[in-house]
């Protein structure tokens, strides 16, 4: 059963096509949303949540429709939007209490679940200051512990990583694929990175401009190539002159040799020249596609 | 082993009940209730409302005294103009007040995160205006219940009637009239209470920003019943009555006056209330479509920053 399905979906906003025709399935697991700012990421968020009428076309989230039945899906989703939405002067303790009250949990399973997911997403005793004096990485945990204290079938995660440094992103991602993974809840997670998608999610969905691009499973994206990867650890020069000799197609790139895979030979002729050389090979490998590549 | 290791048993799914529409709805009144004064907030956030919670009792504290004091029935503050006296105080209780619970979670863009659970803007803003009301009907009740005490305290139904300077005679109210003031004042009260956090809620919710907020609703106050002064002040030196109690209307307070003099046989507390048959029901419509536009336009407000 797909977790998000969309037929024909179409939103416009006066003369702007925010969403344009369309049709995706979504199999349970850690989804990735792709496209640029403004490919309709947020959009389309907003109307699978049903709180945005789509212009035309369906949608429907966990097999219900959003059309009539937005109030049963917001009973199972949780949402983080993409801005700061976060009140300084309270903790983030009541915060996560209030809005745990605010899906119909009763007030010592609201604290319980509060103090957990808030244990889960790595807040611990700074929980119980004012949220004003949060880094943007607790604040960004605190925007994902709300989205999952209600123990939701599915997440809308926007933009989660948005503003972090780099050991922050890596630790929001790793969390992200966690909740997907140890939790069992399914993540709708989007960036306009590609790159940070490519490693926590199961399936990738690329649009731009409102129309779908691509929507497949990250192996498909990331297959491998025809292209072997060659390191070695010096004498890079004479080694690409020796297999271009021997027929093969060779190019440099960075510390490396990309070397086109004819046949079975052509690993031969690597292992011969590399020990002929009598130079120590760092990596021999066969280079998969990156997501990236998607837009050339 | 080490004692008092935190032991990370993993994530556990929630089995327990998921409480309905009535139980979300009292929580966000109760949470916006208790905001009003500052409750479950830094101590900062309570000095405004608690201070000016004391002011609004001591004059009827100070009333009382003098009740006890001087035995003359008629130094009790009348009921139902103790909201119409006290409205400089309730204007500045409305003005910082007001703007924590219409404009604080939109300022910081909370909004989105009640709209995208069980919550829906109705529901959401219905909270908000009971909450808002039910903190300024006890800003206004409490006093009027302490007058109404003193006067059962002090016997003031037993109290000798007062020969005036001017000849009238002051006498004591039956014990049976002080009760039904008291309920009619209560009832004045619940108006006032609904009137007044209905404007001051929908002025609080359109200026978003900081000090803004409290700025306008102190304005619209002082404009609106200044201006009534005026106009009321030009009517009765040219013996226009029926405009000047028209033009009452236009002041909230005057406005719920209009509704306790002419529907709840209080004694008038503003200037001049609307005159003839008409003047109270014409004056609770109004109350009503107060009431009502607020909580309409209030709600499409939410809706939108909901969506933001």
């Amino acid at each position: 059963m797909p977790i998000i399905a969309t037929q024909n979906l179409t939103m416009r906003f006066g003369g702007f096509t925010a969403l344009n025709d369309l049709s995706l399935a979504v199999e349970p697991g850690v989804v990735g949303l792709v496209g640029a700012n403004g490919a309709g990421k947020s959009t389309l968020i907003k109307i699978l949540l049903g709180l945005l009428p789509p212009t035309s076309g369906q949608a429907a989230v966990l097999d219900l429709d959003v059309a009539g039945q937005g109030p049963l899906i917001r009973e199972r989703v949780g949402y983080m939007p993409e801005y700061d939405c976060l009140p300084p002067d309270v903790s983030a303790t009541e915060l996560v209490v209030h809005l745990a009250r605010m899906c119909g949990l009763p007030p010592t399973a609201a604290r319980e679940r509060a103090a957990d997911t808030l244990r889960h997403v790595g807040l611990y005793e700074e929980r119980y200051r004012p949220i004003g004096g949060y880094s943007t990485g607790m604040r960004q945990r605190v925007k994902l512990a709300q989205a999952l204290v209600h123990d939701p079938q599915l997440v809308f995660l926007d933009e989660p990583t948005n503003g972090l440094d780099p050991a922050g992103r890596d630790e929001m991602l790793a969390l992200i694929r966690r909740v997907g993974t140890e939790f069992g809840i399914s993540v709708l997670v989007t960036s306009h990175l590609l790159g940070e998608l490519e490693r926590i999610c199961d399936h990738v969905v690329v649009i731009d401009g409102g129309r779908l691009l691509r929507s497949s499973a990250v192996d498909s994206f990331t297959e491998v190539s025809g292209v072997l990867v060659v390191e070695v650890e010096e004498e890079r020069d004479a080694l690409g002159q020796r297999l271009a000799t021997a027929g093969l197609a060779v190019r440099p790139e960075g510390r490396h040799l990309l070397v086109d895979i004819a046949d079975e030979g052509t690993y031969d002729l690597i292992r011969d020249g590399v020990a002929e050389l009598g130079v120590g090979l760092i990596r021999l490998e066969q280079r998969r596609h990156h997501i990236e590549e998607v837009f050339r | 082993m080490t004692l008092g290791a935190i032991h990370d048993i993993g994530y556990r799914h929630y089995e327990g009940r998921r409480l309905g529409r009535a139980y979300i709805i009292r929580s966000l009144y109760v949470h916006n209730l208790r905001a009003a004064y500052g409750l479950g907030r830094p101590a900062r956030a309570k000095v405004m409302p608690f201070l000016l919670a004391a002011m609004m009792l001591l004059p009827a504290a100070g009333s009382v005294a003098v009740l006890a004091i001087t035995k003359e029935p008629n130094t009790l503050i009348v009921y139902s103009q103790y909201a119409t006296i006290m409205q400089v105080v309730v204007a500045i209780f409305l003005a910082t007040q007001a703007p924590v619970i219409a404009s604080r979670e939109l300022r910081f863009r909370v909004v989105p995160l009640y709209f995208s659970r069980p919550v829906v803007p109705p529901d959401f803003t219905l909270a908000k205006v009971g909450a808002f009301a039910t903190a300024l009907f006890v800003l206004l009740a409490v006093p009027v219940t302490v007058l109404f005490v003193g006067a059962l305290v002090t016997r003031a139904d037993k109290m000798k009637p007062l020969v005036m300077p001017d000849g009238e005679v002051a006498r004591a109210m039956p014990l049976g009239d002080h009760v039904l003031h008291y309920l009619g004042a209560l009832l004045g009260c619940v108006l006032f209470a609904l009137v007044l956090a209905a404007i001051a809620l929908v002025i609080a919710a359109f200026t978003p920003r900081r000090g803004f907020g409290v700025a306008a609703v102190i304005a619209v106050y002082m404009v609106s019943s200044t201006m009534v002064l005026i106009v009321q002040g030009i009517a009765e030196a040219r013996t226009n009555f029926e405009l000047a109690g028209w033009a009452g209307l236009f002041a909230p307070f005057n406005l719920v006056d209009a509704v306790q003099v002419r529907l709840l046989g209080a004694e008038k507390a503003a200037v001049a209330v609307p005159p003839g048959p008409w003047g109270g029901p014409v004056a609770l419509a109004l109350c009503a479509l107060l009431v009502a536009g607020a909580v309409a336009v209030l709600s499409l407000r939410f809706r939108k920053a909901g969506l933001s």
